[in-house]
């Protein structure tokens, strides 16, 4: 404890103390609720859109009779007549029978990229799943310009999101500190928890926002620079699925966090904005 | 340390609690919601025509998609959907190498008239190498040469109340139960007008191949690959897509498919 009190006094004034803070506003909220159902809905709608074409490709088009395929997952004939799912990476081939190529029942398998508890309806249907995701886009984008300008107006942007000048510097001690389940809570957030969320918001959730525009026909008329700045159509499809992935990470770990720290008190405050943080007698890092 | 200790514990007994509810979230749960025809889908596909309102205000009518130079061309155009047809009419047409052929322009037109290939191919003519995106996700470039739609609609002069443009198909697409349907298409007048919207005759230096839709074929540069209608029997001028196959506009949007395709 004594060396996360150091980093206290070093980064910032000494906060109020195990006391119920006023943690959230309500643009933050509003916009986190929205933000986890529309990529809910984004993430199994866009894995059956990908399921319709399951391959990825670095450039303006797709290679049908050139190679530029970096990913894709397929069910294969083996030479023995036994048919598997397969992932290739970048050329090199995987089983992935019952996940990825190939899944569903033993006795009737079927023939797709994600299985089908990964994707929105259940069955092929890619149709629904392009209303789906377009439909959630909409939310997810409006979320997204509501939070940043009010982040912008309120400083909420500068003051807990952009990591300072201090939260670089004590970022080897906040890396050993979650490394040793070691959390402080003191309604603030440490340069770790900055990185990450700067990172999806100002990083990620814009990416995947215009990866996804660079992919319309009708945008590609009103702005082609997004074809350029990302190199094509087909790459902006690979970023677009990559920035998935990198969300699915994150929302992992976002949600091991919220758990490793207090379930009840972390979703209180992101429900009513109310947060306790830590006493300075409880030495209980996590409350 | 003891501290440490009881938090792994804590944490673990939740972690297990939150483990257990995801099994809860299998998607097959939604599966009725979104099937066919129900309330919810239909709300969620509204979508569409904001998406649809928002590109006709962010994007200008006339401007262009991004046109590729000769080396860009690294494929023959990938082929998808009906990629042979069978049905006796285009089979007959095909026979004598499509001399027969005529396309007919009729509805809300002051003059309704047909054109053989050959008067299609001296009208004037525009060439274009361009990136066709089918709606399943993959991209494919072409060179594709063909008379501007814009110019057909002025030799047919066009009314007043026409806000689409229907194309009539000669393929026909099997759907089990209901049989065999005939491929149709729409799209605006906005799109119709556009400078890249052309129907094609040429692609990649040679005729039309039958496999992408000879003799005719239709190119809507800003939307995707269903909705460039292949096999082109006829061009209607309508005011409304209500009359035709279940009303959506088109043979994929009576399956579920979106209206507006630039997306």
């Amino acid at each position: 404890m004594t060396i996360v009190d150091d980093i206290e006094s070093r980064t910032a004034p000494q906060p109020d103390e195990g006391r119920v803070i006023y943690r959230h506003r309500i643009a933050t909220r509003v916009t986190h609720w929205t933000w986890a159902i529309a990529l809910f809905f984004l993430l199994l709608s866009g894995l059956q859109i990908f399921n319709a074409h399951p391959e990825l490709y670095i450039g303006k088009q797709s290679g049908f009779e050139f190679e530029n395929s970096v990913l894709s997952m397929r069910a294969m004939q083996a030479g023995d007549g036994s048919v598997d799912g397969y992932t290739t990476v970048f050329g090199h081939s995987f089983k992935t029978t019952g996940v990825f190529g190939m899944s569903g029942p033993a006795d009737n398998p079927s023939y797709r990229g994600f299985p089908a508890w990964a994707t929105l309806p259940s069955y092929q249907d890619l149709s629904t799943g392009r209303v789906i995701h377009f439909f959630f886009a909409w939310f997810f984008v409006a979320a997204f310009l509501v939070w940043f300008v009010s982040s912008l107006i309120s400083g909420h942007l500068k003051r807990d999101i952009l990591p300072s000048i201090a939260d670089i510097k004590a970022l080897p001690q906040s890396f050993a500190d979650h490394l040793r389940f070691r959390f402080h809570h003191d309604g603030r957030y440490n340069g770790l928890q900055k990185f990450a969320y700067a990172g999806v918001l100002l990083g990620v959730f814009p990416l995947i926002i215009l990866t996804g525009l660079t992919m319309s026909p009708g945008m590609n008329a009103a702005w082609p620079w997004l074809l350029d700045i990302f190199g094509g159509r087909q790459t902006a499809r690979t970023i677009h699925f990559l920035c998935m992935a990198a969300l699915v990470a994150f929302f992992l770990i976002h949600i091991f966090m919220v758990v490793a720290a207090g379930p009840l008190n972390e979703m209180r405050s992101i429900v009513t904005g109310w947060y306790r943080t830590d006493g300075k007698k409880n030495k209980e890092p996590s409350a | 340390m003891s501290t440490f200790i009881v938090n792994r514990r804590k944490f673990l007994t939740l972690a297990g609690v939150a483990a257990a509810t995801v099994p809860l979230s299998g998607c097959d749960a939604f599966d009725t919601l979104l099937s066919g025809q129900s309330p919810v889908r239909n709300f969620l596909a509204s979508a569409n025509s904001l998406t649809y309102r928002a590109h006709r205000m962010l994007i200008g009518n006339d401007t262009l998609v991004p046109e590729f130079a000769a080396s860009e061309i690294r494929q023959g155009q990938r082929p998808n959907g009906s990629t042979d047809p069978t049905d006796a009419d285009y089979l007959a047409l095909k026979d004598t190498s499509f001399a027969d052929y005529r396309l007919t322009v009729s509805g809300l037109v002051e003059r309704p008239v047909s054109f053989s290939l050959d008067e299609l191919r001296n009208m004037p003519a525009r060439t274009q190498i361009t990136r066709h995106d089918c709606v399943e996700g993959w991209s494919c470039i072409a060179k594709w040469t063909g008379v501007p739609l814009a110019h057909i609609l002025d030799e047919a002069k066009v009314k007043s109340q026409a806000r689409f443009v229907v194309f009539h198909c000669y393929d026909t697409m099997n759907l089990g139960l209901q049989g065999a349907v005939p491929y149709y298409e729409s799209i605006d007048l906005i799109d119709a007008r556009h400078p890249q919207t052309i129907l094609a005759y040429g692609n990649n230096d040679k005729s039309l191949p039958v496999a992408n839709g000879a003799p005719l074929r239709v190119r809507v540069e800003r939307q995707l690959g269903y909705k460039m209608a292949k096999y082109i029997k006829g061009i209607e001028l309508v005011s409304t897509l209500a009359p035709f196959g279940s009303g959506k506009g088109g043979f994929w949007e009576d399956l579920g498919y979106d209206w507006y395709g630039g997306i």
